[in-house]
């Protein structure tokens, strides 16, 4: 079957360093030190969201209230997508646009749960304790808060792209699936334009609990990503979000829309995560990608030790004497997002004409690997 | 013989496996019995202490045996079985190696009180608990499976596993129309001719008393108790809430080029998906129904098909004042007057809402209904709602030639899903 050419005409970053695509680049060119919060939930670092001013892109307060960081990061970012694409008041082509969201969810009331567990520790009747105490003091808006989906419901009402809408779950792999899934309709014309990304909340105690009862994250002072294998592994969460507009090449061209670059079909695998798999899995995602000779990579590894060995030594041999770049030193690693947060720095790096062609391995942490390739247009 | 293509020219889908597991039974032949005997498999939940909630009754699996019992677990188990039955029946590949996709609509997971307990237990605070207590017993590494138990992404993978089914496994929300998206998914990929095959599942194990609780705090689940079987009341004019359900279907789709070269049995054909969002509110349709109108449309023109074409509509039927009212202006503005006659029932009358799993499970009853020729009843319908004048096949199972379903999946976050399924496809017949 023919594969239509397939371009990103749209992107929206918003990370600890910032909301635009330039600082982005800036701090990944200048070598820039990442910024940290290592107090606030010491001895576990994260790489905070940045300030921001949330009414341009999302106008109502009663929406802001009504979600959660990771929605209103997410609903940001989408909404810097589609004023970057230049789409942000074509109402009929976004109610046709399609959406596949990256994410995970189920944001808690930490104080909440702190005083139920603290009334459970003496509670005569746990049960019905448990069931009094979730009546009276859960917020019944929190849970359209918690709903995996409602990020890309969010970006529905906030911003009315409304066409067919999918959100994807599973950590990493998810972003890099939905990449992959988005580029493969609009590719085979099952849609022309769509909207994907991803995001993801750093800063929140329920989220580092599942990581840390993994053994998984980072408790010391910040460290570059490929340096931590060595000692002992693990992650530093970062809260980013980022969304891409991509079309086909002749959907943008007839709309007369500015391409940023060229989104190349995705890899992505699974395996059981014997030794040795994360590597046979790089490769052959690299042969099928096929990058070119100059190509920089753009390294998602968490810094888990393991995968990130295994990812790190197969690329030095696949691609020797590239730029290499490991974004967790840039964002912090970003789960859901890590995908698109890649393709949306890849795609700055073009813009900017820091490179040509940009490679980006996406390795989970526990599960998925896969590789999203973007090159200039020319 | 049909073709291998559609009208639009992309490889036709043919569905050559069934599997399901709901509070009635397991698998496709317990359920369907009870489902076209009109029995109710909604009860007076046992599984955790009620006391103090307004809703008593759910209709869960209680038939299964885990060593503990979580959302993860309940889910990962109810898929295995339906997804089982389903490859079982198709024929295709061998155990643990089927050669497709895997599509699975899964509840978004998360950390439960009995584990929340435990680590709070574990930390030894004697003071107030918060989150810092809670990672430090994390950090003991006591607690190591919960993170794989714990992540949105582990249900799926494990049945990836266990199934061999190929590449990355897709574990998807859109909410209350999640398992019609599964299958939606497994179609564009085969019709992309990306795969030529696609374990589609949607499963759901989630009745617990947080799950409950939030569903209650939304006003959306119904209150009467006793008796439970009585509760689920879709379309009825005294309806005043869904029942929340537990269970799983699964579908094997395959191009019907390759079902056909391994002379696979045809059980029947998703012809058509048709999907719009809606961004009116986080919990309410659009009061014209544009976006359910639109969808209906879609999934019509999608399978080639006119709204004439319709013989039946397995409904989304949840039993919400909303949702029904919806449902109904939908139809009716697609269908036209035709509406008034044509059969639509509400499995969720009888499993209740099994919510994430529900496309999933009524794609294999609407295909059932296709292959007995018998269409299952709405129970519960004593009081009827003269707003909504439809057939909605009360109290009792009725014998018809069914050619073409249209099944209905509507979700919180504005996701309409519509699937067509048929005997054949049109050209053909």
């Amino acid at each position: 079957m023919t594969r239509r050419p397939v371009v990103v005409t749209g992107v929206g970053l918003v990370s600890s360093l910032g909301e635009s695509l330039g600082e982005h680049v800036a701090a990944l060119m200048g070598g820039e030190p990442p910024r940290i919060d290592a107090e606030r939930f010491a001895p576990y670092p994260v790489h905070p969201a940045p300030p921001i001013t949330w009414d341009p892109q999302i106008p109502k307060k009663s929406d802001q209230r009504q979600m959660e960081p990771w929605q209103r990061l997410g609903c940001y970012a989408a909404g810097l997508a589609l004023d970057s694409a230049g789409l942000k008041d074509d109402v009929a082509l976004k109610a046709r646009m399609q959406l596949i969201v990256a994410s995970g969810g189920g944001e808690r009331d930490w104080a909440v749960d702190g005083q139920i567990l603290t009334g459970l520790r003496d509670a005569a009747d746990p049960g019905a304790y448990l069931n009094e105490r979730l009546m009276g003091d859960l917020r019944p808006t929190l849970f359209l808060a918690q709903l995996s989906n409602l990020l890309a419901g969010n970006v529905s009402i906030v911003h009315g792209v409304t066409g067919a809408s999918r959100t994807f779950m599973g950590e990493e792999a998810c972003g890099t699936d939905a990449l992959r899934i988005a580029e493969a309709r609009v590719a085979a014309a099952q849609a022309d334009i769509m909207m994907v990304g991803g995001s993801f909340n750093a800063e929140r105690p329920d989220s580092l609990l599942v990581f840390e009862m993994g053994g998984y994250l980072w408790s010391h002072p910040y460290v570059p990503v490929l340096e931590r294998p060595a000692q002992g592994g693990g992650f530093i969460l970062g809260s980013a979000a980022a969304f891409l507009v991509i079309e086909s090449e002749d959907h943008a061209a007839t709309r007369g829309a500015r391409t940023l670059a060229r989104l190349h079909p995705v890899g992505s695998a699974r395996t059981r995560r014997e030794p040795g798999d994360v590597e046979r899995s790089i490769e052959r995602l690299w042969r099928e990608a096929a990058p070119a000779p100059d190509a920089t990579i753009l390294s998602a590894a968490t810094g888990v030790a393991g995968p990130t060995q295994e990812e790190t030594v197969t690329l030095t041999r696949l691609g020797p004497g590239r730029p290499y770049h490991a974004l967790g030193d840039l964002v912090g690693h970003t789960l859901e997002a890590s995908a698109p947060v890649a393709a949306a720095v890849g795609a700055g790096l073009i813009l900017a004409g820091h490179a040509s062609d940009v490679v980006a391995p996406i390795v989970g942490h526990r599960r998925g690997e896969g590789l999203v390739r973007l090159s200039a247009m020319s | 013989m049909a073709a291998d293509t559609d009208a639009q020219g992309r490889p036709l889908v043919a569905v050559t496996g069934l599997g399901l597991v709901t509070s009635l039974g397991c698998g496709q032949d317990e359920t369907w019995a009870a489902l076209t005997a009109g029995r109710s498999g909604v009860r007076a939940i046992t599984r955790f202490p009620t006391e103090g909630l307004r809703t008593r009754i759910a209709g869960t699996v209680d038939f299964i045996d885990l060593d503990a019992l979580s959302a993860p677990l309940l889910s990962e188990r109810l898929a295995e079985l339906a997804g089982r039955e389903a490859v079982a029946q198709s024929g295709l590949g061998r155990p643990g190696d089927f050669p497709g996709a895997l599509f699975m609509a899964v509840p978004p997971v998360e950390m439960e009180w009995d584990q929340r307990r435990e680590l709070a237990q574990a930390s030894a605070a004697t003071g107030e608990v918060t989150y810092v207590d809670l990672l430090r017993a994390a950090a003991t590494g006591a607690f190591r499976p919960w993170h794989d138990l714990f992540t949105f992404g582990t249900v799926a993978d494990r049945i990836a596993d266990r199934f061999g089914t190929l590449g990355s496994p897709i574990s998807l929300s859109t909410a209350c129309s999640s398992g019609a998206t599964a299958i939606q998914l497994g179609v564009e990929a085969i019709r992309r001719r990306e795969t030529d095959a696609a374990l589609c599942i949607g499963t759901d194990g989630s009745v617990n008393p947080e799950s409950l609780v939030r569903f209650s705090l939304l006003s959306a689940l119904s209150t009467q108790n006793d008796p439970p079987e009585g509760a689920s009341k879709p379309f009825s004019r005294n309806r005043d809430g869904f029942v929340m359900g537990e269970g799983a279907g699964a579908l094997v789709l395959e191009s019907a080029a390759s079902a056909r070269a391994r002379g696979a049995r045809i059980l029947g054909y998703v012809l058509g998906c048709g999907e719009k969002g809606d961004g009116f509110h986080r919990t309410r349709s659009s009061p014209d129904g544009a976006p359910i109108i639109a969808a209906i449309r879609m999934a019509l023109d999608d399978a080639d098909l006119g709204p004439d074409d319709i013989d039946y509509v397995n409904a989304h039927g949840t039993g919400t004042p909303e949702n029904d009212k919806m449902e109904s202006l939908g139809l009716t503005s697609v269908l036209g007057e035709r509406m008034k006659s044509v059969p639509i029932s509400s499995n969720k009358s009888m499993v209740g809402h099994t919510l994430t799993a529900a496309g999933a499970v009524e794609a294999v009853a609407s295909l059932k209904t296709i292959a007995e020729g018998r269409i299952p009843p709405t129970i519960n319908y004593a009081v009827p709602d003269p707003a909504i004048p439809l057939d909605v096949v009360p109290g009792a199972a009725r014998d018809a030639q069914i050619r073409f379903v249209l099944s209905n999946s509507f979700g919180f976050g504005g996701q309409n899903s519509c699937l067509v399924f048929g005997a054949e496809p049109k050209t053909a017949t």
